[in-house]
């Protein structure tokens, strides 16, 4: 019997109240809907860690750690610029016959291709359906705007974004040439050099440079707490490390363009 | 018979009938160390296969009522529970700071079972019942073991092995802690326990609900009628036996350490529909919490008593001395408690410290805002132990204290003065923790059995999960089996006893609502509160209690006259809760005031002006009134009958307390 | 009225019912005493609303000492206000005189509003009931002493074991994420010899229950540790990732 009205000219008939009392009523009050079950049973390991926030978390640890190892290699290889066309586009012929004779000329080079390709697909997968399930989980902004996070944790979705649409771009420019003022196969260091000579071509490479940068300083120390690496007394010494090798792969990308431009590479 | 506890003329509250003398026939005679067990024997059992036909409700998600409710669904009975709060996680034990005693004797410091049982009898001011305090002393080494078991992360020693402290009125090491947050964690223990039953379906929980009134029929409690509070919405529950856990009345003075949505309506309503309410004005006030900062204070804080054992505490020696405390050199300082008491100085038990601070600021030595305080003071530890060991040990009620007062009790001496803290009256309840109405048990805070006038600290979390964890479910079994009764389908949705409860809650609460008055539920709280913190207090007098004892039904009268209570009864409406809760205060301070004038004796925190010693120390009558005093109502306002509970001493003689 | 406390605007959460809509109303309200508490200051607007014949402003609360953990209010932006500590053991001190003060109910999608600050955290709950205990059914318990737990162990398990279950780390959380709240138990039982029997089913179950109540994931902003009251570390997300990932390649399944 629900006191419906505090207004109501008359109390309830003692018949009446009873009548309306229900018995050993089992419902709760509501809980609110919950989306459809995540369980997976039975299943195997990988399909219980796809289902789960955590597993998706950790698919993005390791996806993104290898994307990250790439990136270093990358670097490093990048840096042959300040050695000359020779050097740099010898390491480019190398690439392409690396694995022989065991495998096939560039065969190694696509494998790799593949394997990046479907690191980035896996990343932006759980990417994209992780934020979709924070924003239904944080419907409501607050009247002030979150305090204390820093630049690179609150551009971690947009930065990805940034980062994959540059690596569509970085395809066209410097593997296909198909938007390259050069263009030439086989001319890599040609290729760059041209590319870093438009003003557009600096630009779209520093904004995407910054934005890995960034996220890759707290994407690294994200990737060691998915993976349980963290602890109090690592969690200081986690956080530098993150921030040295973003640093380091930021400047590293960096001196590339600022080769051309300051003429020490043409 | 009519006793007259006052003088013809008084208001008819004061007079008062005396029934038939009362008596726990539920304890087995012989050794008081072998009760407990041929109790048990003597229990008769339902049939595991049986216990899921059987349904009990279980009223509160304390420590005595979440592990009582755990371990009935353990054992298959299926069990409604409730509790106001929006999780069984937050019961008011959550904020029981210092720890629990157990007669483990694990510091071999001459412990055992039989002298828990002496300090806890002694301590309680003999008028608590032996065969309960020795089931108790028994049954705490079993509580330890359960509790580590569930994970309770006890402080340990480097060894691996469990810690233990010292406490109020004893001489050995045997309480056992988590930090400052032993409540926290064995509630946390019992919660997690009964989440798992609650996941398990042998527990229906229902948060958000609070119990109303109780179903009685055939004189056996089958039921509880209560109030969704998100909704409104009035059920009935039945059952084949109630657990009341809800609980003591301590908000009863408004100002107390309880949280502030804890309340007596359970335990009151119970109390009308024919449970005897025993010992009323047994309430315990502790010495060390944090003074009022103003009228505004809404609560009081607790500083846990384990302070009492590194910390001194002292007032200026001269009155009126307003020097800061550092100012006042140590030949100018009174260690009242260390002077007092030499043998146990700062850790005498908890109606003596708080008595004595009462003292010393009435005698215009108190220190802080008001002159109502006293400093504990920790310099010496700090000199003796270093900083760190202190924070290690208190570091949480430093903060805590440092938080509210703003003040760094590093540095300058903690102000503490008592507060309710705890009532060791509550629901009259057999040696199976069943109360008169047949089928109604109350366990924890909500009976009156274990402490008699006086509780020791660290004992209301053993009581708690003594009751809770091992005590009911034995003795419940043995009332399902001896009296299995009609099913509960077989009771009629609109028996005459339902319907009746139902409309007279409902009634309740429409008057609450329809009151067009200008006054707030919590006015007339504040107020009834000042009115027994002075007359009902740490010191109560004949002209005090009879000067309350007529201001309480005036003041219920204007309650009803002039309180306000906007908002719906279909939705929550957290004044309407309040003022329910205050209606019931109204009259359950009654009874209080007339417990406390009818025991002209002083014993344990019932502290009677008349009857002390040329010390001031409490002066027992154990001639007239070594008994529980169990009350029977009859009507609103109406005298109640008293039915006497003769106390008897075999094992621990009474004797003048000394702690000297 | 002396007029000498402090004088404030507060913005409050208004909301009558969960399928209703709300908004911010504004109230003035004036000689608040600087030792008062956030929620005393809440209970003297509300002793002034009841006079004047409106609604109180409903909010959860009930030890006031900062331990039962049903207070919860976001205050400026900041779960439990611009002190690391619960709404309860905020003082008026730390707010100045003319301040003005916007109080919301804790938003999350798992966390509706019932009514003005009030919200439904049963979530929390059911996530506890899923695997948050070690099963010990009463009197099976061995001697208490028959198995020593390490002093690092304990310290570790009590670290944790704080937890009040208020859901400050939802409410902070950007993600609407329960991960601190369930490593926090996590880590005390998992850190225990008494919890390594059920050590994986726990940390399974639990993740799939908060999985299931629709809570965010961690993106390891750390503002749910920024927030906690109890101060429970961040670090203990990745022990649970680590406890739920061993588990997972252990071959444990939650149910």
């Amino acid at each position: 019997m629900a006191l419906a009205t505090r207004t109501g000219p008359e109390r309830p008939a003692p018949a009446a109240a009873p009548a309306a009392a229900a018995r050993n009523r089992t419902a709760t009050p509501g809980p609110h809907p919950r989306p459809p079950s995540l369980a997976a049973r039975p299943g195997s390991s990988l399909r219980l860690l796809w289902r789960s926030t955590i597993g998706k978390k950790a698919v993005m640890a390791v996806s993104g750690l290898f994307l990250l190892l790439y990136l270093v290699l990358h670097m490093l290889g990048n840096l042959k610029i300040f050695f000359g066309p020779d050097d740099f586009n010898g390491y480019s012929h190398w690439l392409r016959t690396l694995g022989e004779p065991a495998l096939h000329h560039e065969w190694f080079l696509w494998l790799l291709r593949f394997a990046l390709a479907a690191a980035v697909v896996l990343h932006g997968v759980c990417a994209y359906q992780l934020s979709r399930r924070a924003r239904t989980a944080r419907p409501v902004r607050y009247a002030h705007r979150p305090r204390g996070s820093s630049y690179a944790t609150r551009t971690m979705r947009w930065g990805g974004v940034i980062v994959a649409l540059f690596v569509v771009w970085h395809i066209l420019d410097l593997t296909t040439g198909t938007v390259n003022p050069h263009g030439e196969a086989g001319q890599p260091y040609q290729n760059v050099v041209a590319s870093f000579s438009t003003w557009y071509g600096n630009v779209i490479y520093l904004t995407a440079v910054t934005a890995v940068g960034l996220h890759v300083r707290h994407g690294l120390f994200g990737a060691a707490q998915t993976l349980g690496v963290n602890s109090p007394r690592r969690q200081a010494a986690l956080r530098r490390t993150s921030d040295v090798l973003a640093v380091a792969l930021t400047a590293g990308f960096v001196s590339v363009p600022l080769a051309v431009i300051t003429g020490v590479a043409e | 018979m009519t006793e007259t506890a006052g003088e013809p003329g008084r208001p008819p509250y004061h007079r008062f009938r005396t029934g038939e003398p009362v008596s726990d026939t539920r304890a087995p005679d012989g050794p008081v160390a072998e009760r407990w067990n041929r109790r048990r024997f003597e229990a008769a059992l339902v049939n595991p296969a049986n216990r899921r036909g059987h349904t009990v409700i279980v009223v509160g998600t304390g420590l005595a009522g979440a592990s009582a409710g755990a371990t009935l669904a353990e054992q298959g009975y299926r069990v409604l529970q409730f509790c106001y709060s929006d999780s069984p996680r937050r019961a008011h034990s959550i904020a029981a700071q210092g720890g629990i005693n157990a007669a483990k004797n694990y510091r071999n410091d001459g412990d055992s079972v039989r002298r828990l049982f002496y300090d806890t009898v002694k301590g309680g001011d003999f008028r608590a019942r032996e065969s309960n305090v020795h089931r108790l002393a028994e049954i705490s080494v079993q509580i330890i073991d359960q509790c580590v078991a569930q994970g309770v992360p006890f402080a340990r020693e480097y060894g691996g092995l469990l810690d233990t402290r010292s406490f109020g009125g004893v001489q050995v090491s045997r309480t056992f802690y988590a930090r400052g947050q032993t409540g926290q964690q064995l509630l946390l223990g019992a919660y997690q326990a009964l989440s798992r039953q609650i996941a398990a379906g042998q527990v229906e929980m229902h948060p958000r609900t609070e119990m109303l009134d109780l179903v009685v029929i055939d004189g056996r409690a089958r039921g509880i009628v209560a109030r969704n509070l998100l909704t409104g919405r009035i059920d009935t529950h039945l059952a084949d036996a109630v657990v009341l856990a809800t609980g003591g009345y301590g908000n009863v003075f408004f100002l107390s350490t309880n949280a502030k949505n804890s309340n007596a309506t359970a335990i009151w309503r119970a109390h009308r529909r024919g449970a005897y309410f025993a010992n009323p004005c047994f309430t315990q006030i502790h010495p060390t919490c944090i003074p009022r900062s103003g009228d505004h204070q809404s609560k009081l804080t607790l500083m846990s008593e384990s302070l009492r054992n590194d910390g001194r505490i002292w007032v200026p020696a001269r009155a009126g001395d307003t020097r800061p405390p550092a100012g006042i050199p140590e030949a100018e300082r009174d260690y009242y408690l260390e002077r007092m008491y030499p043998s146990f100085g700062n850790l005498v038990p908890r109606d003596i410290a708080s008595r004595a601070a009462k003292n010393v600021c009435d005698e215009g030595r108190g220190v802080g805002p008001g002159g109502q305080g006293v400093y504990l003071d920790f310099a010496d530890a700090i000199a003796r132990l270093g900083r760190d060991a202190v924070r290690a040990r208190y570091g949480n009620l430093f903060e805590m204290y440092e938080r509210i007062t703003a003040e760094d009790p590093y540095r300058v001496p903690m102000r503490i003065y008592p507060a309710i803290h705890y009532t060791m009256g509550g629901l009259w309840v057999d040696y199976d923790l069943m109360t008169t109405v047949p089928g109604l048990f109350a366990i924890g805070e909500a009976n009156f059995s274990d402490h008699g006038a006086n509780r020791l600290g660290a004992s209301a979390l053993m009581q708690g999960l003594a009751d809770g964890y091992f005590i009911l479910p034995a003795t419940l079994g043995d009332y399902l089996a001896r009296h299995p009764g009609p099913p509960v389908s077989g009771i009629p949705e609109n028996h005459p006893a339902i319907e009746e409860a139902v409309f007279a809650v409902t009634d309740r609460l429409y008057a609450l609502l329809s009151a067009s008055g200008d006054r707030t539920p919590d006015s007339f709280h504040r107020e009834l509160g000042q009115l027994l913190w002075d007359e009902c207090g740490m010191a109560r007098s004949e002209a005090g209690l009879r000067k309350a004892l007529e201001r309480i039904p005036e003041l219920r009268a204007e309650f009803w006259d002039r309180v306000r209570v906007p908002g719906e009864g279909s939705a929550l409406n957290q004044s309407l809760e309040k003022a329910n809760r205050v209606s019931d205060y109204l009259e359950l301070a009654e009874l209080m005031c007339l417990d406390a004038l009818h025991r002209t004796e002083s014993c344990g925190g019932h502290f009677r002006t008349e009857s002390q010693t040329e010390d001031g120390e409490a002066r027992r009558d154990d001639e007239a009134f070594a008994y529980a005093a169990a009350w029977e109502f009859t009507s609103p306002g109406a005298p109640p009958v008293l039915h006497r509970e003769a106390l008897a001493f075999s094992d621990v003689h009474p004797t003048q307390r000394s702690y000297a | 009225m002396s007029g000498s406390g402090m004088r404030l605007t507060l913005n409050i959460w208004r909301q009558p019912a969960p399928d209703r809509p709300g908004a911010m109303a504004t109230y003035h309200i004036e000689d608040i005493s600087p030792d008062m508490s956030f929620l005393e200051m809440l209970d003297t607007l509300n002793e002034r609303l009841i006079a004047e014949g409106e609604e109180p402003v409903a909010f959860d609360h009930d030890c006031r000492e900062g331990i039962c953990g049903a207070c919860g209010l976001v205050i400026n932006g900041r779960a439990h206000g611009p002190e690391r500590t619960t709404t309860c053991q905020l003082h008026m001190r730390h707010f100045r005189d003319g301040d003005t003060i916007d109080i919301e109910p804790w938003r999350a999608g798992p966390f509706p509003v019932l009514r003005d600050l009030v919200v439904d955290r049963s979530a929390l709950d059911r996530i506890i009931g899923a695997g948050g205990y070690i099963t010990a059914p009463t009197g099976a318990a061995p001697e208490a002493h028959a198995q020593p737990v390490p002093k690092a162990a304990a310290d570790t398990a009590f670290e944790y074991a704080a937890c009040i279950g208020c859901g400050a780390c939802v409410a902070a959380c950007p993600n609407g994420s329960a991960m601190l709240f369930t490593a926090a138990k996590v880590v005390h039982l998992n850190s225990l010899p008494q919890g390594e029997p059920e050590r994986e089913h726990r940390v399974l179950a639990m993740v799939e229950v908060m999985d299931e109540e629709a809570f965010g994931g961690c993106t390891h902003v750390g503002a749910c540790a920024d927030a906690c009251p109890k101060g429970i570390p961040l670090a203990g997300i990745a022990t649970l990732n680590r406890e739920y990932l061993r588990a997972t390649a252990s071959g444990a399944r939650p149910a």
